[in-house]
């Protein structure tokens, strides 16, 4: 209902340039944008579609990595699998909490991910075969993740910006969780090795496609820095990415499936091949490996459990109408 | 041979991972996101629970088998778990109705042995107890709002109770082995629970409207490693990799 006033609020004043210069001069000034403060049109709906396509790739991204809870290879790992899955599920809590506070609801979002109207990050269309592709997702993916996020934690909308603080400690230690995965493999035996190098094979191309198109390509990047959204362009980040990884595959004795790959000694930065965008582009329009299977799988747990948000619903209306009724009795 | 000890730490383990291991099959899945959550936490509970176990029944055996040894390297007549534990997850009524029963159970049962003799159990129960309580209270408030919610979740907490009810008694079997450690102070006394969980289960039962079963004939055998079906399963899906790849480590 509040959400609802805001929008009229908001859409009245949608073109005084004052109230856009000032909205501007607070962004500059590096100053939080709060769930009260009038904001253009634009930046609300820029940030709904961003934090709520992150919240849907928290709740999607549970499906590859749940695909080996019960396998397992020791209780440990089962544990700390499971826990970590936990968390993307609280991820994805909390970011749909910080989507609110722009005027949609859950329910909302949750049935644009379900018509498959809304995006998730197209990495968990790629599939885990192999015990492996967990470690990689918690190095690669969740590598990658952090250096997209870690910039949002200083995003002009507050809300955003604190929920990704807490996201952000989550993951660095999924991160460390992950590549000690893979170290764990990549010290062990010959198959365990080779387990390793071909997750990673089918890991490194998706995981740097995570940041999203080239520069030159990127639609919506000038709007969202002058925003304080987007910090750094899609580019600036993969190559921090490739800096940081690179050296961590080498020293654990694997091969990155780039032949391009090398070290500019001028520049201090590992160059790689180019990225093959058709195959980006085919995952983002629905022809990845998953993407069918990931959405009917979210559509099935929504249709199952059906039933029982009904029945939580329909007690909770009991409990209040016996709670009126015994107050009306006791006046 | 298995001393009486063993054999009581390792059903106490077992118990407490083959739920766990259930409970971890909804994880994504789940009616609701924060059921998710819920459910993964009482799954985590229960597989602390399991590895602290182990590792003190591979202890008392001595013959340097570690947790995940136990866990992953035992066919299914060496689980020592009920059979309760072992029935495929269902819907969520037959998932949150057998964690009520079982958190009813267990809930005063770990707070009892937080004073057994021996010391590691005692310790293990102590940190359980809380886990346990929270168990109670959520499936407990889950079974209220599904048998006094639609028509749908009454009938469907009733099957699943039908289903369910004759893998009850299990929990309070005693035989010489554990009878021989409840004298010795080591053990709790299934029957000392009894009244505890009928009072807990009634009183659920009364607010969720949910008709108690007849005791009746009650299903048996677990405890003695004479499984179900479905066990079998679930240990190719847990043991898969242990299996596949023998002696390394993870």
């Amino acid at each position: 209902m509040y959400a609802q006033a805001l929008n009229v609020a908001e859409k009245a004043h949608a073109d005084d340039p004052e109230l856009r210069a000032r909205f501007q001069r607070r962004v500059d000034a590096e100053e939080k944008i709060e769930p009260n403060d009038w904001m253009p049109e634009g930046y609300r709906r820029t940030l709904v579609r961003q934090i709520s396509q992150h919240a849907h790739s928290e709740i999607v991204g549970m499906l590859p990595e749940g695909n080996w809870i019960t396998r397992a290879p020791s209780l440990k790992r089962k544990a700390a699998l499971l826990a970590k899955v936990q968390d993307e599920g609280g991820h994805g809590l909390y970011l749909y909490s910080a989507a609110e506070t722009l005027g949609v609801s859950r329910e909302e979002l949750v049935e644009q991910l379900l018509t498959g109207k809304a995006k998730y990050s197209s990495i968990f269309n790629y599939p885990t075969p192999s015990w492996a592709d967990i470690g990689m997702i918690g190095w690669l993916v969740d590598g990658a993740a952090i250096m997209n996020q870690i910039p949002l934690c200083r995003c002009s909308y507050g809300p955003y910006a604190r929920a990704m603080i807490r996201v952000c400690k989550e993951e660095s230690f999924h991160q460390r969780q992950g590549f000690e995965i893979v170290m764990t493999l990549a010290k062990g035996s010959p198959a365990q090795k080779t387990m390793a190098q071909q997750a990673l094979n089918r890991w490194w191309w998706p995981a740097l496609m995570m940041f999203g198109p080239s520069d030159r390509d990127s639609q919506h990047s000038d709007q969202n820095m002058a925003w304080k959204i987007k910090r750094f362009s899609n580019d600036d980040l993969r190559q921090k990415f490739i800096d940081a990884t690179v050296p961590q595959g080498h020293f654990l004795g694997l091969t990155f499936p780039d032949p391009e790959l090398r070290f500019n000694e001028a520049t201090g930065h590992w160059e790689h091949g180019p990225i093959d965008w058709s195959e980006f582009n085919r995952v983002v329009r629905g022809e990845g490996p998953c993407n069918r299977e990931r959405l009917k799988a979210r559509q099935k747990a929504h249709a199952e459990g059906a039933w029982v948000r009904e029945a939580a619903l329909a007690h909770a209306e009991k409990r209040a109408a016996r709670k009126a009724a015994a107050k009306i009795a006791a006046e | 041979m298995e001393t009486p000890l063993f054999t009581y730490t390792l059903r106490l383990a077992d118990n407490a991972l083959v739920l766990g291991h259930r409970l971890s099959e909804w994880c994504g899945h789940a009616p609701m996101l924060e059921e998710d959550l819920a459910l993964a936490n009482m799954a985590l509970d229960l597989i602390g629970q399991a590895r602290n176990l182990y590792t003190h029944a591979g202890a008392i055996e001595g013959k340097g088998r570690s947790e995940d040894d136990l866990a992953y390297l035992r066919d299914c007549p060496d689980w020592r778990n009920i059979l309760l534990v072992e029935r495929p997850r269902g819907d969520f009524a037959f998932t949150i109705l057998r964690q009520f029963l079982y958190a009813a159970f267990m809930h005063p049962y770990f707070e009892r042995l937080a004073a057994s003799k021996d010391e590691t159990l005692a310790a293990i129960a102590a940190k359980s107890v809380k886990e346990m309580a929270y168990h109670v209270r959520h499936a407990g408030e889950w079974v209220i709002r599904l048998g006094d919610g639609t028509e749908e979740s009454a009938a469907r907490l009733r099957e699943a109770l039908e289903d369910l009810w004759p893998f009850t008694g299990e929990m309070f079997e005693v035989d010489a082995v554990e009878q021989a450690l409840i004298d010795a102070g080591i053990a709790v006394d299934p029957a000392a629970i009894r009244p505890v969980w009928n009072a807990t289960v009634d009183h659920v039962f009364g607010e969720a409207l949910l008709a108690r079963p007849r005791d009746g004939w009650m299903q048996t055998g677990g405890r003695r490693g004479e499984h179900s079906e479905h066990l079998g399963h679930l240990l190719s899906d847990l043991q898969f990799m242990q299996r596949t790849y023998p002696g390394a480590t993870w």
